[in-house]
């Protein structure tokens, strides 16, 4: 079985602060790192591996940093790293990006498709099911769970509202995973070792198949009107007592702010 | 010169704190409360690497070298030094000294096995009445045929309880004095080695301190460490490396109770506002800081150079002696800002503060570093 993983470096938002004043993200001191929907995504496919020795290829487009987390996979045990960066892709929206990444599936062979169920930069869960249609595949989303039966089906339990829906989809198909599917494997130290002496293949416009116009920012409809952040309120203050104590700290808190008199 | 780490290093850096801060973080206060080893931990650090970061990979270890290793001891000592301990002693004093003077029949038979974390470690070396004065050994190994025959005890022994096997010395020569030492291998099971009293210890209780006892133990002569009766200094050489170790644990628990500090004086109120506002919080934080900055300095250097097979032996010295003398320092300070609270074991200041005591006197007291450093400046 051959797996393909997409995966994208992004910002650690659980340590991002926004500028109150342009309403902007302040990157300075924010760690990257590897997304994690894909990361669970990851730990799927190397669960695949473990298990039928599957061929794990991970994919990512991004600027040459981006470089970092394909390492990082090779530190966890993939196979083939490819990092698709060009100036031709600069300044995409979800789209644009998803036209990319499928001219460069085009290019691999592979039986299952994984990416993360959305990035935590920007939210959208769109990548996926987009590649998914550009490459004309069956596609299951949100997925909590996947076993595969050795030959060529996969089950899959996939979360939705009012529970969870199991499916049976043969190869080829594209998924997209809930980061609370797995919890991913720590790099070995020995595959960090190694991670840096295997080769990332760079791939540029030159290398996939894709029409031009579908990429970048001519290739991205999407426009933001708005970016602003939300104002910061203090914590409040929590008390536990009964109606009558609570009416009369109410009370002098108007007071005091003098809202009552 | 470049003061900055390599992508490789700043991703293992970030597997290593990602590791200590999900899995040994959780364990700490627990395994110093209850003197406990933590051998689940070391199993997980075995599954990813972390018990042969150093060993190449033909004997089974990760192929790192020696600075990966120290920023590892140094990452789970900022949240368990016992951790760091369990760690640094395998590495060092057992594994280490094998690779550097073992034949190579002993070091297929050891290492890939300590490598793996399926072995833990040892060392012994210190005994009732030869601490510091290491000629002082009354552990005796006497020929026999193509055995040796041990007799004696070590006391203060890292990992004991929980090794398998054990880099130990012992006289071979009494009349000589250090040059009647020799170093052997000795395993678990052997008939009439066994582990003697459990210390109860101010800090680091988590790793497992016993006295070794020798009755007549019978090894092979293949068991043999290096040449006969050049044991002392294979003793002195992993000492040196295991100072390195030592350092990057002391450097770990003085970033650890600075990052505890750091969250503490921001939260905490008096007077109407966040103690962090106050000149004296703010004064003591910068020389803390300051020192610790200094001591990785002093680690990585000495680490850097036993990668780069340069005499090290006065670095990791100055490394050990400055970075245990700045965890004390560090986690006293840290204890003084928490106040009240400091003091109970509420915060992991208090359990740093303890855990830092003994970098200042295992594998070379402070006093030991000052000869090791002022003898090179005389000589």
């Amino acid at each position: 079985m051959k797996i393909v993983v997409c995966i994208k470096q992004v910002p650690d938002t659980t340590e991002i602060k926004i500028d109150p004043k342009t309403g902007t993200l302040i990157r300075d001191g924010v760690p990257s790192i590897m997304n994690p929907d894909d990361k669970s995504g990851l730990e799927m496919a190397l669960q695949l591996k473990d298990e039928y020795g599957a061929h794990v290829t991970v994919i990512t487009m991004g600027p040459p940093q981006a470089e970092l987390i394909l390492r990082e996979a090779y530190a966890m045990g993939v196979d083939r790293a490819i990092h698709l960066t060009d100036r031709k892709f600069a300044g995409a929206d979800t789209l644009a990006t998803s036209h990319a990444l499928a001219g460069a599936l085009r290019k691999i062979d592979f039986d299952l498709l994984i990416t993360g169920r959305q990035a935590i930069d920007g939210d959208t869960a769109q990548v996926g099911p987009q590649i998914a249609e550009h490459l004309d595949l069956p596609q299951v989303s949100y997925l909590q769970d996947l076993k595969f039966d050795g030959v060529k089906t996969f089950t899959m339990k996939r979360h939705i509202e009012e529970g969870y829906q199991m499916l049976e989809v043969d190869a080829p198909c594209v998924v997209t995973v809930l980061s609370s599917a797995n919890k991913a494997r720590y790099m070995s130290v020995g595959g960090i070792v190694d991670a840096y002496q295997k080769e990332v293949e760079v791939w540029g416009f030159n290398e996939i198949e894709v029409d031009e116009a579908n990429l970048g920012l001519k290739g991205s409809p999407t426009s933001v009107y708005k970016a602003f952040a939300r104002g910061l309120k203090p914590a409040g203050e929590l008390y536990e007592v009964e109606t009558d104590e609570a009416v009369g700290i109410i009370i002098k808190k108007l007071k005091e702010k003098f809202i009552l008199n | 010169m470049d003061f900055s780490l390599t992508n490789e290093q700043e991703l293992f850096q970030q597997m290593i704190r990602d590791f200590a801060e999900n899995e040994v973080k959780p364990l700490a206060a627990e395994v110093d409360d209850l003197e406990r080893f933590p051998i689940e931990t070391v199993e997980k650090m075995a599954k990813i690497g972390i018990m042969g970061i150093p060993i190449p990979k033909q004997y089974g270890g990760a192929g790192g070298n020696n600075l990966m290793y120290a920023m590892a001891v140094e990452e789970l000592s900022v949240v368990c030094a016992t951790t760091g301990v369990i760690v640094s002693a395998h590495t060092s004093l057992c594994a280490a000294p094998i690779l550097e003077n073992g034949t190579e029949a002993q070091k297929q038979k050891y290492l890939p096995k300590l490598a793996s974390g399926e072995w833990v470690g040892a060392f012994g070396l210190t005994e009732p009445n030869a601490g510091t004065d290491a000629a002082g050994q009354q552990t005796i190994a006497v020929e026999d045929g193509d055995n040796y025959i041990i007799n004696g005890s070590k006391i203060f022994i890292t990992n004991a309880e929980f090794a398998h096997v054990y880099v130990i010395f012992a006289m071979t020569d009494k009349s000589k004095g250090t040059r009647g030492i020799s170093a052997f291998i000795i395993e678990k099971d052997t008939p009439g080695f066994s582990i003697g009293k459990k210390e109860k210890k101010m800090g680091i209780r988590g790793s497992a301190t016993c006295e070794l006892i020798f009755e007549n133990v019978v090894i092979p002569k293949e068991n043999l460490l290096g040449k006969l009766h050049k044991g002392f200094g294979i003793a002195m050489k992993t000492l040196d490396g295991g100072r390195i170790g030592i350092a990057a644990q002391a450097l770990g628990i003085a970033q650890g109770a600075i990052s505890e500090t750091v969250k503490y004086v921001k939260e905490r109120k008096q007077f109407g506002r966040p103690i962090s506002g106050f000149q004296n919080t703010q004064f003591q934080l910068a020389d803390m800081n300051t020192k610790t900055e200094a001591s990785r300095m002093l680690v990585r250097k000495a680490a850097n150079k036993k990668d780069k097979k340069l005499p090290y032996s006065v670095d990791a010295a100055m490394a050990k002696l400055y970075a245990a003398e700045t965890a004390m320092e560090v986690t006293n300070k840290a204890v003084q800002l928490h106040g009240g609270y400091g003091y109970t074991r509420e915060y992991p200041v208090e359990r740093m503060m303890r855990d830092a005591k003994i970098t200042e006197i295992y594998e070379g007291t402070s006093e030991v570093q000052r000869m090791v450093i002022s003898a090179n400046m005389l000589k």
